[in-house]
């Protein structure tokens, strides 16, 4: 469990072209510097945005290497949607340490309707 | 000089990057409130903007977050995301090194912070200059609040870094203008996108307009993430504003868009 090397990876990559071209050339070669076991690995060659998230890793982080990986904004947060949905609450960091509730018991919580409205 | 302008703004990427998915209605209001803020910063005639800005890992990150930092370039270059997604062409803002050196020396007599000579924009000062000083002819200080990371700055020590910020200005001979960014309520980039609590968003912006110190800094950061979202954390940006200026408030705009996902907000603060 290294969530601060996958986040690092995903920094390096969305803000250094160097990274950006090193990851369109060879994935593989270009997170095997940093220190990630094998699930993560995964997520980041497949790549598996629902199951990054689940990790913890930061939508501020994430959404750009979503954008980068030609996913759409409604496609991306469908897929967050999922991975919480298939793997279960996030894992680490910012989004566990405060305790997630999930999109449905945060809108009861609140209540108010869902996120975005109009997903498409 | 004593600081000629103080006022806060949302700046989701969303606002330009996903312009056409908006209700044109309350879009088109809200970029109109923008450009009269716009007006108002222009009649104050600033030789400087300094943006408290709340940076989502484009130059800070986890291997050496500082609480605060301020700019400290001659220019500054951005947006560091792909401007066909943020829908804002690349751009070169002018700063101003040498007064950034007075400001933060002057900062630092109350207020620890990092200073930064390489500092990349992203959508947290992108998205207000292109509304704001859309021909990049002011020079900006950027300044950034640790409202990403955890631990993040706490809210108290917000209000003191906008405090130092506001003597600063205060000293030099230089006409300073300052606006926060970020905030309130949202969700950005997770599941949630797009939920806003407009109660909590309305709640904070009384306590804003008050100028209330104890009411502005009462908020834990677990009550922040559950009731206002990890976006939320973001009123750091405020409440240093708020003690910059100093004065009462005034809300010139507030409107939740939800594919903005941030409840859109434009508003000033008395020099006080």
């Amino acid at each position: 469990m290294s969530l601060y090397n996958v986040q690092k990876f995903l920094y390096e990559l969305n803000r250094d072209e160097r990274v950006l071209q090193a990851y369109r050339t060879d994935p593989q070669q270009a997170i095997a510097r940093y220190d990630l076991d094998e699930e993560e690995r995964g997520a980041l060659l497949e790549p598996d945005i629902g199951l990054l998230y689940h990790l913890g890793v930061n939508g501020q982080i994430l959404m750009h290497f979503a954008a980068f990986c030609g996913i759409e904004w409604s496609d991306y947060l469908q897929r967050m949607r999922d991975g919480v949905e298939r793997h279960g609450p996030v894992r680490a960091g910012v989004y566990a340490l405060a305790g997630y509730e999930g999109v449905e018991a945060h809108s009861r919580r609140l209540g108010q309707d869902g996120g975005e409205e109009d997903p498409g | 000089m004593p600081l000629v302008y103080a006022g806060v703004c949302s700046h989701a990427p969303g606002i330009t990057g996903r312009a056409e998915r908006a209700d044109p209605e309350v879009r088109d209001a809200f970029y109109a409130a923008y450009d009269a803020m716009r007006l108002r910063l222009e009649a104050t005639q600033p030789d400087a903007l300094v943006v408290i800005a709340a940076e989502h890992f484009a130059n800070f990150f986890m291997n050496n977050m500082p609480a605060f930092a301020i700019g400290m370039a001659g220019y500054y270059e951005g947006p560091i995301e792909d401007p066909e997604w943020l829908r804002i062409d690349r751009f070169r803002a002018p700063g101003s090194p040498e007064l950034s050196q007075r400001l933060i020396q002057a900062v630092m007599h109350t207020c620890d912070v990092a200073y930064a000579e390489e500092w990349r924009l992203d959508h947290g000062i992108a998205v207000p200059l292109h509304f704001l000083t859309p021909r990049f002819d002011v020079p900006i200080i950027p300044a950034n609040i640790n409202c990403q990371g955890p631990p993040l700055t706490p809210l108290s020590r917000a209000w003191t870094f906008g405090e130092a910020l506001r003597r600063a200005a205060d000293s030099v001979t230089e006409r300073i203008a300052v606006i926060g960014t970020g905030g309130i309520s949202h969700w950005p980039a997770t599941p949630d996108s797009g939920r806003i609590n407009e109660a909590w968003d309305r709640d904070f912006l009384d306590r804003w307009c008050a100028g209330d110190r104890e009411r502005l800094c009462a908020y834990s950061d677990t009550d922040t993430y559950l009731d206002a979202g990890q976006g939320g954390f973001e009123i750091r940006t405020y409440v240093a504003a708020a003690a910059a200026g100093a004065g009462r408030g005034t809300v010139h705009f507030y409107a939740p868009i939800p594919i903005f996902a941030v409840g859109c907000t434009i508003a000033d603060i008395e020099i006080g």
